[in-house]
């Protein structure tokens, strides 16, 4: 697991109150993890803090299961 | 909780209603972060009332029609160093006129800071409550809001635009147990009114059922209600404290 994928999945386990083993790549945010539209507000923007960068609402609506998280920051800060 | 203080942040504190809320707050036991713009010396006696009470307060100078400082002070004041547990959205300015002849300026100007600014003030109080998982905030409109008034065309338009953000920030937050709710001021006694001439003054009492006009405590007392334990199940509520003027 890179760097980034192991940051943005510590960042989701804390934001949303999961445990590590539940944040698996293929696992939906809504649906597999439980956010809702507050939470994933609150996890785009305690990605944009962390890894300094923006992400638009357009791009974050993509964001739907973790790997989308992190290919999306990988892309963005590689 | 948190170790960090627990703090109730008062806008406008350093005057008039702001101060009683700021004074209220922190005899029940918060301690009080007051922001004001123009009056130091103000500011400076609230700060020593309230410690020669027992109590803990901070005086911020900070500008409510300045997004970036609010933003900057949540960042260097707040984040990190304080349970944000109340925020009392209640600093304000009026520039009166009748419509036809307001400038575009005092219409903007009044929107900025009443509306504007409180808009900033909750999201960035948003952030840190909903990391808290707790918040209660108290928007300051006011009767005029409800009733509309002659000669405050501008103000009565941020008021009631207030109450719609109070609604609208109640829905989002109530996931985080954040309460948002407003507190509707009718006639009260300050020292504006104490200006006004007695034929004014009667006027205005023959329109309000219990005869008299409200006090800033009256204010202070539904905010620290609204603020308190017992306060929980109430979100997205105007609490009217106007003597029956609106009901």
């Amino acid at each position: 697991m890179s760097d980034v994928a192991a940051k943005v999945k510590e960042i989701i386990v804390e934001q949303l109150g999961v445990s590590a083993d539940e944040v698996v790549d293929g696992a939906a945010f809504v649906e597999d993890l439980g956010a809702d539209s507050l939470d994933l507000t609150e996890l785009i923007m305690a990605m944009e803090e962390e890894f300094d960068l923006e992400i638009d609402d357009e791009q974050a609506q993509k964001i739907i299961k973790v790997q989308d998280a992190i290919a999306h920051i990988e892309k963005a800060v590689g | 909780m948190s170790d960090l203080p627990r703090v109730a942040l008062v806008t406008g504190g350093s005057r008039g209603i702001g101060r009683k809320v700021a004074e209220r707050l922190a005899s029940d036991g918060f301690e009080v972060f007051l922001t004001y713009v123009s009056r130091p010396e103000e500011a400076d006696k609230v700060v020593a009332a309230i410690e020669a009470d027992g109590g803990k307060a901070r005086a911020f100078r900070l500008d409510s029609g300045d997004r970036d400082a609010i933003a900057g002070f949540f960042r260097d004041e707040i984040k990190g160093k304080a349970t944000l547990e109340v925020l009392v959205n209640n600093a304000g300015i009026t520039r009166d006129g009748l419509m036809m002849r307001m400038k575009d300026e005092d219409w903007d100007t009044v929107l900025r800071i009443n509306l504007t600014g409180c808009f900033a003030f909750l999201k960035e109080a948003s952030k840190i409550m909903g990391k808290q998982r707790f918040g209660r905030i108290i928007n300051i409109t006011s009767i005029v809001g409800q009733m509309g008034n002659a000669g405050q065309a501008n103000y009565c338009a941020a008021k009631a635009g207030l109450i719609g953000l109070t609604k609208s920030a109640a829905r989002e937050l109530a996931g985080r147990s954040i309460t948002v709710n407003a507190v509707a001021p009718g006639f009260i006694q300050t020292d504006m009114t104490d200006q006004l001439p007695e034929a004014v003054v009667q006027s205005m009492l023959a329109q309000i059922p219990l005869n008299t006009l409200g006090q800033s405590e009256d204010i202070a007392a539904a905010v620290s209600f609204l603020a308190g334990p017992g306060a929980g199940y109430i979100t997205g509520q105007v609490l009217g404290v106007n003597g029956g003027m609106y009901m």
